[in-house]
């Protein structure tokens, strides 16, 4: 039953898929709350270097001392990074970009030295191949498990831990760095400890998704997961959830259109982030244009009311309060006018008779809370 | 120097070289504009987003044909940018996450059509993810023809633009009030990073370009702290180093062109950041020691003076051990010093006075000259 589970291939991909962009995403949601994004694709391309560094020295590619070596370097790039704007020679942004490609074309060159020993080439370090992830298996007990199922189901796990432990440190440390360190709760410290999850989280995800398809795992999820929500531990709720929808969707396109597997993944994260961007329900943009124009008829609704009011019970009334008039006064055109008109009286605040509009009193209590603020009712 | 003038004869490395000078080129004279602006990273955003604009050139074309591939990763390079700016503008994310993002996700479409276009079993698709590290050594003189007008085109429009691109990078409030099109501007000058973006593609890739864009800036940054000198400097670094790195990986034969040329402008960057005149971190180290030693000369010049006041004894004779318990350990240099430039010098014991026999004692000079630094002390004091 549960071999079969194992060797059901397409399930396989799917789930290490899933796990990629969960264990990513739980790391990601601080560094996009951060302000530090990009510091994924630095350690992203970094580990490269020290992927192949820990080939070079060990003849070995998976494992817990493989793994934290080469995530070791991802944290290299960071603390150099650090160093180079602590010299206040260089902005944190052209810093980022300084060191990472150093340490990724030594990778590539030694790559090109050693290509006999290394068993992977430029072309995956790139890209990964999450569609072979079930030829490599290790046996445990009588079951064949994919490796990097193991190895992203232990990262996740590791990840998970973490952000559970130090949930209120971390929540702290990223939203009031200043008080984090004021009641002692080394912020750095617990930043460095998320970044090495980082890098380690990449070095697993590495031969699945390789070294740049990994930061659209990191930063698509939890963005994507800001624009929906403003509770941290919904974040990672929604991050989980684009996780698996992109892990299934890009699966099952990627089979149809012959195309790659991880690519596809990370394209379908984009596709929840854009429609998230676009169809979020507070920061959406169609939620904030129809705010806007809510916002935009009501004012317009205020103003008709403001209008009839100051005429209302004057000579000119009955020029003044007719539907024509308002073009010369507001300067609202013959349609405008009428769709205001329209609103007014379904929100029952004017009632039409023949040409002559009139405030009900709804509509005259409106105008008085414009005119007259803040005088009591009477 | 005969091997390198011999290479220069032959004809793939003469394209390769005039390749990478062309690509340090563009990218020395628009990277100085995009550190200054804070916009290094959208070089790393929109080199990797060009990837589906090759695959798309290529689809388009239906053949591996230069001008299409480069309009391709022109395009999606530049609309990678837009995107990152809908996304910053439009919603509350941050520039960071608006940067990666569109790096990710244009790259992982890029992906995506690669491995479509390498499922149409085209022929003609041989090494199109050479675009990924470049393939320097593919480079035809048509290419560098390209490249070559690329590079006129964009420094014509800088040359041009000058006191406009200017005044946008340092002061974009004051252009604007100047009536300048400060969003134009400002979008000309991110579509041309792309122009450096695209003649990258070929020399060192998409995944290395970020480095060619920032480095040789930075590296130029160090030495001048005017405009005109840095873009000229940032242009002469791109050129060396890219020139240096295609000889290098031709005299190397095996080693990737794109990587060298990389590691060889890193390594100007940290010459300049360590050894620039003026900014140097060896030169602050210097002047940060020279200055520490400066005050311990005339703190322990200080100390036998107030020893000299507290005795009511101009000439009080000093011992060594006391200035060293005083100061910690090592009075001595300082001392030494002192005794130079003839503030102390060695006190005779008189007869029949215990301890050592000679001790330190100010000369009049020395006497003069802790007056002055204890009256500038108060005077800072009061």
């Amino acid at each position: 039953m549960l071999a079969a589970l194992f060797d059901n291939v397409p399930l396989m991909i799917m789930l290490v898929g899933a796990l990629v962009g969960i264990a990513s995403s739980l790391v990601g949601t601080f560094l996009v709350l951060r302000g530090n994004s990009m510091l994924s694709d630095a350690i992203g391309h970094a580990i490269v270097f020290g992927i192949v560094i820990v080939w070079l020295l060990t003849h070995q590619q998976s494992g817990p001392v493989q793994l934290v070596g080469a995530a070791l370097t991802g944290l290299l790039t960071v603390v150099l990074t650090e160093l180079l704007v602590r010299t206040r020679r260089v902005k944190q942004d052209a810093a980022i970009g300084l060191v990472f490609p150093v340490l990724f074309s030594i990778g590539v060159l030694l790559l090109n030295l050693y290509a006999r020993d290394v068993h992977i080439d430029t072309h995956t370090v790139l890209l990964g191949e999450i569609g072979f992830v079930w030829l490599d298996t290790v046996t445990l007990g009588d079951l064949r498990v994919p490796r990097a199922l193991l190895s992203m189901g232990a990262m996740t796990l590791l990840n998970a831990a973490f952000v559970g432990l130090f949930y209120k440190e971390l929540k702290l440390a990223t939203f009031d760095e200043g008080l984090a360190r004021a009641l002692g709760l080394a912020p750095g410290v617990l930043f460095y400890g998320l970044l090495m999850l980082t890098s380690g989280t990449a070095v697993a995800a590495f031969d699945a998704v390789g070294a740049v398809l990994f930061v659209a795992f990191v930063i698509v999820p939890p963005a994507t997961a800001y624009l929906l929500t403003d509770r941290l531990w919904l974040m990672f709720g929604y991050g989980t959830l684009v996780s698996i929808a992109a892990s299934v969707s890009g699966y099952y396109l990627a089979v149809a259109w012959n195309v790659s597997i991880g690519g596809m993944m990370a394209v379908m994260t984009g596709v929840f982030l854009m429609l998230a961007f676009l169809a979020g329900p507070r920061y959406g943009l169609v939620a904030q244009w129809l705010r806007r124009r809510g916002q935009r008829r009501l004012n317009e609704i205020r103003t008709l009311a403001v209008h009839l009011y100051n005429h209302e019970g004057t000579p000119a009334q009955r020029e003044e309060n007719v539907t024509r008039a308002l073009r010369e006064h507001l300067l609202w055109d013959d349609a405008k006018a009428r769709r205001v008109v329209e609103r007014s009286c379904e929100r029952r605040l004017i009632v039409r008779a023949g040409e002559a509009l009139s405030l009900t009193s709804a509509g005259r209590e409106l105008a008085r809370e414009i005119l007259e603020p803040g005088r009591s009712r009477r | 120097m005969m091997g390198v003038l011999a290479l220069l004869q032959d004809y793939t490395i003469q394209n390769v070289v005039a390749g990478a000078a062309l690509l340090g080129l563009i990218s020395g004279v628009l990277g100085s504009f995009a550190v200054l602006r804070q916009q290094s990273l959208l070089g790393d955003t929109m080199s990797h987003a060009a990837l589906p604009g090759v695959c798309l050139g290529f689809i388009i074309a239906g053949t591996r044909h230069m001008g299409s591939i480069l309009l391709g990763a022109l395009a999606t390079g530049a609309l990678a940018a837009l995107v990152m700016l809908l996304l910053t503008r439009m919603s509350r994310l941050k520039t960071d996450a608006g940067l990666g993002i569109a790096l990710s996700v244009f790259f992982a479409l890029g992906v995506v059509l690669l491995t479509y276009i390498q499922g149409m079993n085209n022929a003609a698709q041989g090494g199109l993810d050479a675009f990924l590290f470049g393939q320097a050594a593919a480079t035809l003189r048509s290419d560098v023809w390209i490249m070559a007008g690329i590079t006129v085109v964009a420094l014509a429009l800088v040359v041009a633009l000058w006191k406009e691109f200017k005044l946008v990078t340092f002061d974009p409030e004051f252009a604007a009030s100047l009536g300048m099109p400060v969003v134009w501007l400002e979008v000309g000058l991110t579509v041309m990073i792309a122009l450096a973006v695209v003649v990258g593609l070929q020399m060192v890739g998409v995944v290395l370009m970020a480095a060619m864009v920032i480095a040789p800036a930075v590296a130029a940054r160090q030495w001048s702290h005017r405009l005109e000198d840095m873009v000229w400097l940032a242009a002469a670094i791109g050129v060396a180093g890219g020139v240096f790195g295609a000889l290098l990986s031709a005299l190397s034969r095996g080693l990737a062109t794109g990587p060298l040329i990389i590691l060889s402008v890193s390594g100007v960057v940290l010459v300049s950041i360590t050894l620039a005149p003026g900014r140097g971190l060896v030169w602050e180290a210097l002047r940060l020691w020279r200055g520490r030693r400066r005050q311990r000369d005339q703190q322990v010049l200080t100390t036998l003076y107030r020893l000299a006041a507290h005795h009511d004894d101009p000439v009080y004779r000093s011992e060594q051990g006391m200035l060293d318990t005083y100061h910690g350990l090592g009075t001595r240099a300082a001392l030494r010093k002192l005794e130079r430039r003839g503030l102390v010098e060695w006190g005779q014991a008189p007869p029949g006075e215990p301890g050592p026999e000679r001790r330190w004692v100010l000369t009049p000079a020395g006497i003069a000259e802790a007056e002055r630094i204890l009256a500038s002390l108060n005077g800072e004091g009061a």
